[in-house]
């Protein structure tokens, strides 16, 4: 029983066909073509999937795509601006924050979530964020790295 | 995995939700956290989802000598309402500041996590101690009943085929109470081997419930740690029940000293 919904996909009002059981996740991927949403697991743990929905990062396999009809979602390839990395990109490739990149996607949206409310985390409470995101190359302490330079950045405009 | 075939309704107004539910094999969804990785494994296959999404039982407010939450309030949005601050109410923002992930955070609820019941999940401990009550509405009416009498087993609870959660009730305790949550959690799940919350009043009367040891979350008897050696307790390849029972006892004790703490400081 196939149904439209309508969303706000990175700025785009965007309309298309589901299924009541499609997650968000293959919404994104399978009907608009939004491929830097990743599926990294079956349970909901590892949080590749994680996307902003109204602003606020969720994981986009525990979403069906019906739930989020009417709201607006950003993914990874809605974060640059006319091809210029925003703020959080940009400190994850300075900082090496990632290794083989599958884990970025959710790793840069639960940062922009955080960082949006506390421009000023410190290392515990980066880490604490960061529970939902799992990374299997860089070992997390890089990623920290990253995410306090992209609140510094944020804060002051001054890249460090 | 891709959930089964499932019909879905959003439903307008409580009334429009209660009446979908004359449906035996239909399901509330409301954030999702728990229902959506359960029709991924395929676990539950209901027939219908009846998403309650946009139903205005959303927020935190203070009345009449109670806070009330409603049930679609997100862990993410208790832990900014300043009506769930203080000293009394403190072990709600202990508990829902660990809950799942940063995401599970934004989008899980508060009546959503009571009625999925599962043994190990800490907020039942803590409605359980500061004395909640959950708020339930049937095409019959509306029926209040004690969280303690609101679980019956892991993942059951006493709520009727065509009932909805729509608020939780906290009495606010007298001034110079305090309270606090603490669990040890398994590591990779996050999950709770042992939670405890307790309130401690200002004539040192106590109130202490206990999560993860058993088939649901229950109220210690007297508030007192020895009385864990009368509790049946599971173990399972994480932790056996010898080594859940030690740590209830060390999160019991950990509980009421930070709430005892909070009572004295005020804070």
């Amino acid at each position: 029983m196939p149904g439209r919904i309508e969303l706000v996909v990175n700025g785009e009002r965007r309309s298309l066909e589901v299924e009541p059981r499609t997650l968000l996740v293959h919404a994104l991927r399978d009907g608009l073509g939004l491929t830097g949403t990743h599926v990294g697991c079956d349970t909901s743990q590892c949080g590749t999937c994680t996307v902003l929905l109204d602003e606020r990062a969720v994981k986009s396999c525990t979403l069906l795509a019906v739930q989020a009809a009417g709201s607006s979602v950003t993914t990874i390839e809605g974060v640059a601006r006319d091809g210029v990395l925003g703020p959080v990109q940009r400190a994850f490739v300075e900082h090496h924050g990632l290794q083989c990149g599958f884990c970025t996607p959710g790793m840069i949206l639960t940062a922009t979530d955080l960082l949006s409310r506390d421009p000023d985390p410190d290392e515990r409470t980066i880490r604490h964020a960061l529970r939902g995101n799992l990374c299997r190359c860089t070992g997390y302490d890089p990623v920290v790295a990253a995410i306090r330079a992209a609140g510094t950045e944020l804060r002051t405009g001054v890249a460090t | 995995m891709i959930p089964a075939q499932v019909a879905y309704r959003r439903a307008a107004t409580l009334k429009d939700a209660v009446d979908a539910l004359a449906d035996p094999e239909a399901k509330v969804v409301a954030g999702g956290q728990s229902l959506v990785p359960l029709l991924k494994l395929r676990l539950v296959r209901p027939t219908l989802l009846v998403d309650i999404g946009d139903l205005e039982l959303r927020g935190v407010s203070m009345d009449d000598g109670e806070v009330r939450v409603g049930a679609l309030t997100t862990w993410r949005e208790l832990l900014d309402a300043p009506a769930a601050g203080g000293p009394a109410l403190a072990a709600i923002a202990d508990c829902a500041a660990g809950i799942g992930d940063l995401q599970v955070r934004n989008r899980g609820t508060v009546g959503g996590s009571l009625v999925h019941a599962d043994p190990a999940s800490d907020f039942p401990a803590v409605a359980i101690a500061l004395g909640a009550s959950i708020v339930l509405r049937s095409p019959a009416g509306e029926r209040t009943v004690a969280t303690a009498d609101f679980f019956a087993g892991p993942f059951t609870t006493t709520i009727a085929p065509q009932e909805l959660v729509t608020e939780l009730r906290l009495p606010v305790a007298p001034p110079r109470s305090g309270s606090a949550y603490v669990s040890v959690e398994h590591p990779a799940s996050g999950f709770a081997l042992a939670g405890a919350a307790a309130l401690v009043g200002p004539g040192a009367e106590r109130s202490v419930a206990v999560t993860g040891i058993g088939s649901h979350a229950f109220a210690l008897p007297g508030g007192d740690p020895a009385a864990l050696a009368d509790v049946e307790v599971f173990g399972d390849h994480f932790a056996s029940a010898e080594y859940r029972r030690h740590l209830a006892g060390v999160v019991v004790r950990r509980a009421l000293d930070d709430a005892a703490r909070r009572a004295e400081e005020g804070r």
